[in-house]
């Protein structure tokens, strides 16, 4: 880990109209780090990190993600998120095009790359997430893991450096979340930059360096999983596992 | 329990309508009925004109639609017309097309003088009537601008239709779900990208069936610059029956060609619809 983060956010607010969703937040990410974020439902974990890729703005406060500074209006916010891939909870593939399609128009409309090179890069990255075979196919015709593992693989195509996850697997059936799963404790494996927003604690031991637990828009610990799952500082964090580890 | 309301019903099938309602609305009955109605009216002028002794030439007509004359097979004014008519058509609503989408854009943009240009231009169309704004354009703008009465036609049909299209592509991209803003945005597209590539070839299978009916409207509508005597089907109609008084046979045969040509439109576009649907 070098000593320069990747994503630094000092004393980050966000209103949605009157309403506070992010509080004085600061964390800052390093480079190959992995970070699981997790909070009770509408503490604020999507906004943070949507915020890192600038599909929300925050009110006050700075965050420098990949050494652009981001800010509302600014006109590095495309080459921000060329940097910064985003999974989310709903897949949201591109309905109109097939597997391939989906995962080479990032590179060929953003990136110029050529066709060939396009569909190269997607082909590898569909074997990444183990299913090569479904390239021709439109999304609606994949199961929800296999949607996901596009969605990743979409992501991928883009080369950025830090991948953000919002609940990946919280749409989907049982049976599909440990497909997911797997493909990204590879995904960790190779080193890549890493922010999930998730409630499965078996993965985040696996693969986080750090956990990070919010509540009501404020960043309430951060630790190292040892420390998170063992014995977290604050009573609220202590109760939130204990409820979620009881499933 | 005493369930009740939609509660009970979720995750049944949707319950059959009564029988005679399935009935009313199968294919076969409606084409029935549509075919009796017609029926009466045709007979009903058929017969009023009998009354006031009206001569029917019926045998002058096919010649306004074609003819085989010494120089070989032509075809007839009325067919010519037509042909006039779907130009018309075909530049108006293209003109339509592009101003109802930017104005959508403008609308959409989320810049305060952007919508308010918008819905400024959209109240003040929806609030003239069509004939007037053919007189503002042919007889205001025209001089002013050195339109003549073709271009001055092809402007009102669009600029009126415009407004109209501009809500259904409003419509159209709102329907999009936001998730796919989202990834658009989220793999460095830009705004621009994202609407060509993702939420446009989205929005076409809801846009569809409404473009459709103003493509339909359009054409219909387009029978109004006959007014300013640009050649087309109603005007070369017109025409035909200060040379031949034959008012009756030539107003059905107009109306059955303008018409055909919907119909054929819709039945096309029914098929394109499909289309879209299996691909997705
Ligand atoms: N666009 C918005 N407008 C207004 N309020 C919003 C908006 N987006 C989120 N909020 C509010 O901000 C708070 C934090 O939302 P956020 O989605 O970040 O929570 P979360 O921790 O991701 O919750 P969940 O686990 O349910 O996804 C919530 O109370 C939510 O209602
Ligand atoms: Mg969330």
């Amino acid at each position: 880990m070098s000593s320069q983060p990747i994503i630094e956010a000092r004393n980050v607010d966000k209103f949605y109209g009157n309403f506070h969703a992010l509080k004085d937040v600061s964390i800052s990410v390093h480079h190959g780090e992995r970070v699981v974020v997790c909070g009770p439902s509408g503490s604020g974990k999507s906004t943070l990190i949507r915020c890192f890729n600038a599909l929300e703005n925050h009110s006050s406060g700075t965050l420098v993600v990949d050494g652009i500074e981001v800010f509302e209006g600014s006109k590095d916010v495309r080459k921000l998120r060329q940097e910064v891939g985003m999974v989310f909870q709903q897949f949201n593939l591109f309905p109109h095009l097939t597997v391939l399609e989906n995962l080479m128009i990032g590179p060929m409309k953003v990136r110029k790359v050529s066709r060939e090179q396009a569909e190269e890069t997607a082909r590898k990255y569909l074997d990444r997430v183990h299913i090569p075979e479904q390239a021709e196919k439109y999304p609606a015709q994949l199961s929800g893991g296999q949607q996901q593992r596009v969605a990743i693989a979409r992501s991928l195509c883009m080369e950025t450096r830090i991948m953000l996850f919002d609940e990946p697997t919280s749409a989907l059936d049982p049976e599909m979340i440990n497909e997911v799963l797997d493909v990204m404790v590879e995904l960790a494996e190779t080193g890549m930059t890493m922010v999930v927003v998730t409630h499965e604690m078996g993965f985040a031991r696996k693969v986080a360096d750090t956990m990070v637990f919010m509540e009501e828009g404020r960043i309430v610990e951060v630790a190292p999983p040892e420390q998170f799952f063992t014995a977290p500082s604050s009573e609220r964090c202590r109760m939130f596992l204990a409820q979620i580890l009881e499933h | 329990m005493a369930t009740s309301g939609t509660a009970s019903l979720r995750g049944l099938p949707i319950p059959k309508p009564p029988v005679h309602q399935q009935l009313l609305n199968s294919v076969p009955v409606a084409v029935a009925i549509y075919a009796i109605v017609v029926g009466l009216i045709v007979y009903g002028s058929f017969a009023g004109a009998q009354n006031m002794g009206y001569n029917w030439q019926w045998y002058r007509v096919p010649q306004y639609l074609y003819s085989f004359t010494d120089d070989g097979f032509q075809w007839g004014e009325i067919t010519i017309g037509l042909v006039a008519t779907i130009r018309l058509s075909i530049l108006s609503f293209a003109l339509a097309t592009f101003l109802g989408l930017v104005v959508a854009l403008l609308r959409l943009s989320g810049l305060v003088v952007g919508s308010a240009v918008a819905v400024g231009f959209l109240e003040l169309i929806r609030n003239i009537p069509l004939l007037v704004l053919l007189y503002l354009f042919y007889y205001v703008l025209g001089p002013i601008f050195g339109l003549d009465r073709y271009v001055a036609s092809i402007l009102t049909l669009a600029v009126f239709h415009s407004a109209l299209i501009s809500e259904i592509f409003r419509a159209g991209i709102n329907a999009v779900a936001i998730g796919q803003w989202e990834a658009a945005k989220s793999i460095g597209m830009s705004t621009g990208q994202a609407y060509r590539y993702i939420i446009l070839p989205q929005s076409v299978r809801f846009m569809l069936p409404p473009m459709t009916g103003e493509v339909v409207h359009l054409i219909k509508s387009s029978a109004i610059v006959s007014v300013i005597a640009v050649a087309e089907l109603t005007t070369i109609g017109r025409n035909i029956i200060s040379d031949t008084y034959m008012s009756f046979e030539i107003w059905f045969t107009v109306a059955a060609v303008y018409m055909v040509v919907t119909l054929i439109l819709s039945i096309g576009v029914s098929f394109l619809e499909r289309k879209y649907t299996v691909d997705q």
